[in-house]
């Protein structure tokens, strides 16, 4: 196992699926991320006006508005009462992430994910230690923190230093000091903290994951019994205190990752080997079990090391 | 069994010990956003807020940032403050007078487009819009108070003979002309910023200021004893007695003042 472990992560799977098959939900997500980015730019680039606004704040083909209900969720705390367009758009994208999976948000949307995936890939690229490693309940001090200063200043606090917002208003309307920004979170991701900034500190995230603590769609790992301890995994999840109570529960255990923390990001279908790990709903608690015939792991042989 | 006996448990303490120390973080983490929270709000002069922004404090509460008002303005007035510059709060719309006035739309789309009512929908008539006041910063460089007439600003005026007039007034340097001062009325000026941006001084001698630094105020206390008297139609004081003023003119005994002149105008408002 320890010569398993010690293989480049996601090698095996690159083996047995092929590249793209081992990749397919990171591709997925990349274009996802661009897929978003490039229908907030297609006005201002090329003058067709599909969506206009920001992810704070946004207009569909000139009626559907959406708003982001963290910065709403401030702006009521902070004394103002929006008005119904605001609202009625708050509510759509809270109903929409509650039911997908509030941090599918922060995986296949936010331009800040893929800043700090290059960060974490540079990071294991270079061997670094994980350093500062924040208690999981950080992000969700700093959630309260940014609430009640909102209450205390009577401004929409996290605004002022939010970088998700302003690296997507930077791209749109022009970038001012963001890269600066950008650079220090990257820097944070790469020698303070592994997973520091989406994994610890971003109360948007903390935000979006108690929308989709009971969100539908979930991965499971139903075929844990084919799981080979390879730990491939625990390496490529951002957040893999996740995955133990799923892939290692025990019989009668659910196999449903429900921990508000996943992002659904897919990574972890794509580099188990033996496929562990599928997207389905929370219902679904499904275990394969080694008896069933139809996808019961083959035993393999050791591998060569 | 007595309190002091029973033995805490580590979990507890443990516990404890982790919320402290989690909670005075978090006040320290707070108290530096409350600071750029409340920095934010120090709005540049030049930065003017669009028609129907609430007051800074409430537009701040308000303003969600995304840009819409900027995409529904017709002229590309409208601009979002970016990251370190001078521009106010990051993120949230302002322009610049003399380099874009607005325009004042009849219809407000930046009004319309605001999904939260930072940008108060309440406005109805752009000629009610306090985006600021206007204020002739420099008389020594205007041309108008030099004595020529050069009134753009005046001209330019979407309120013209409201927010703008010219008051004339005797020219003392050449004796025989006028000086046009362009005389803003804050009551009606809606601080579009037209007579900034027109100004031809190479920097402008009219400027749209915002209305904390470009107005006083009067005291609550405060009454005109003239608009008192008009109201009342007799003197405030009862039992006062009106003497006729001895100004010098014709009709009065003192003609010219002693060892003096007889004027060469009669000044405004001192008729018999």
């Amino acid at each position: 196992m320890s010569a398993r472990t010690h293989m480049p992560v996601g090698q095996e799977a690159a083996e047995v699926k092929g590249w793209i098959g081992a990749h397919r939900f990171l591709l997925l997500r990349r274009a996802s991320q661009l897929f978003f980015l490039l229908l907030f730019l297609l006005g201002p680039w090329f003058g067709i006006w599909i969506v206009e606004g920001t992810l704070a704040g946004s207009r569909t083909l000139g009626v559907l508005p959406l708003t982001d209900p963290f910065i709403l969720s401030q702006s009521l705390i902070a004394g103002h009462w929006p008005e119904l367009t605001a609202l009625t758009g708050g509510l759509i994208v809270l109903v929409a992430y509650a039911l997908i999976g509030g941090r599918v948000y922060c995986s296949w949307v936010c331009p800040i994910n893929p800043v700090t995936d290059a960060a974490n890939w540079l990071h294991r690229r270079l061997n670094l230690p994980k350093g500062w490693q924040p208690k999981r309940g950080t992000r969700l001090w700093i959630l309260a923190t940014v609430l009640i200063v909102s209450g205390l200043t009577g401004v929409i606090a996290w605004e002022v230093i939010n970088p998700i917002t302003m690296l997507h208003r930077g791209l749109i309307f022009g970038m001012g000091f963001v890269w600066a920004l950008i650079i220090a979170i990257s820097v944070f991701d790469l020698i303070v903290a592994r997973h520091g900034w989406c994994g610890h500190i971003c109360p948007v995230g903390a935000f979006y994951g108690l929308i989709g603590a009971k969100s539908l769609l979930r991965v499971s790992a139903a075929n844990r019994a084919a799981c080979d301890d390879c730990m491939d995994c625990y390496a490529v999840c951002p957040e893999n205190h996740v995955i133990s109570p799923a892939l290692k529960g025990k019989d009668g255990t659910t196999p449903l990752i429900l921990s508000p923390n996943c992002t659904n990001c897919g990574r972890c279908i794509d580099v188990c080997s033996v496929d562990v790990f599928a997207f389905t709903h929370r219902f679904d608690d499904h275990v394969v079990t080694p008896s069933d015939p139809a996808t019961a792991p083959e035993p393999r042989a050791a591998r060569p090391i | 069994m007595p309190l002091a006996g029973t033995p805490l448990s580590p979990q507890r303490r443990r516990f404890l010990q982790d919320a402290a120390r989690a909670a005075g973080g978090c006040v320290v983490a707070g108290t530096l956003l409350a600071y750029l929270a409340r920095d934010a709000r120090a709005l540049p002069a030049e930065a003017l807020r669009p028609p129907g922004a609430l007051p800074e404090d409430d537009f701040l509460s308000a303003c969600i940032r995304c840009g819409l008002c900027v995409r529904d303005c017709p002229y590309d007035t409208l601009k979002l403050a970016q990251l370190g510059a001078d521009a106010g709060a990051t993120g949230t719309p302002y322009f610049t007078a003399r380099d874009v006035p607005c325009e004042m739309c009849d219809d407000i789309p930046c009004v319309a487009a605001c999904p939260t009512g930072a940008l108060d929908p309440a406005l109805d008539n752009i000629d009610d819009a306090k985006m600021g006041v206007a204020v002739l910063v420099d008389q020594e460089n205007c041309l108008n108070y030099l004595g020529l007439r050069c009134d753009v600003c005046y001209r330019v005026c979407p309120v013209i003979d409201e927010a703008i007039t010219l008051e004339p007034s005797h020219n003392t340097r050449s004796g025989h002309h006028a000086i046009f001062a362009p005389t803003v009325h804050a009551e009606r000026c809606t601080g579009c910023g037209m007579c900034e941006k027109s100004c031809v001084l190479p920097e402008a001698a009219i400027k749209v200021l915002p209305a904390r630094l470009a107005r006083g105020s009067s005291a609550d206390h405060y009454r005109k004893g003239w608009e008192e008297k008009d109201a009342k139609g007799a003197p405030v004081v009862e039992g006062i007695i009106d003497l006729p003023d001895r100004l010098p003119g014709p009709g009065t005994d003192n003609l010219a003042a002693p060892g003096g002149y007889e004027p060469g105008y009669s000044l405004p408002g001192i008729g018999q």
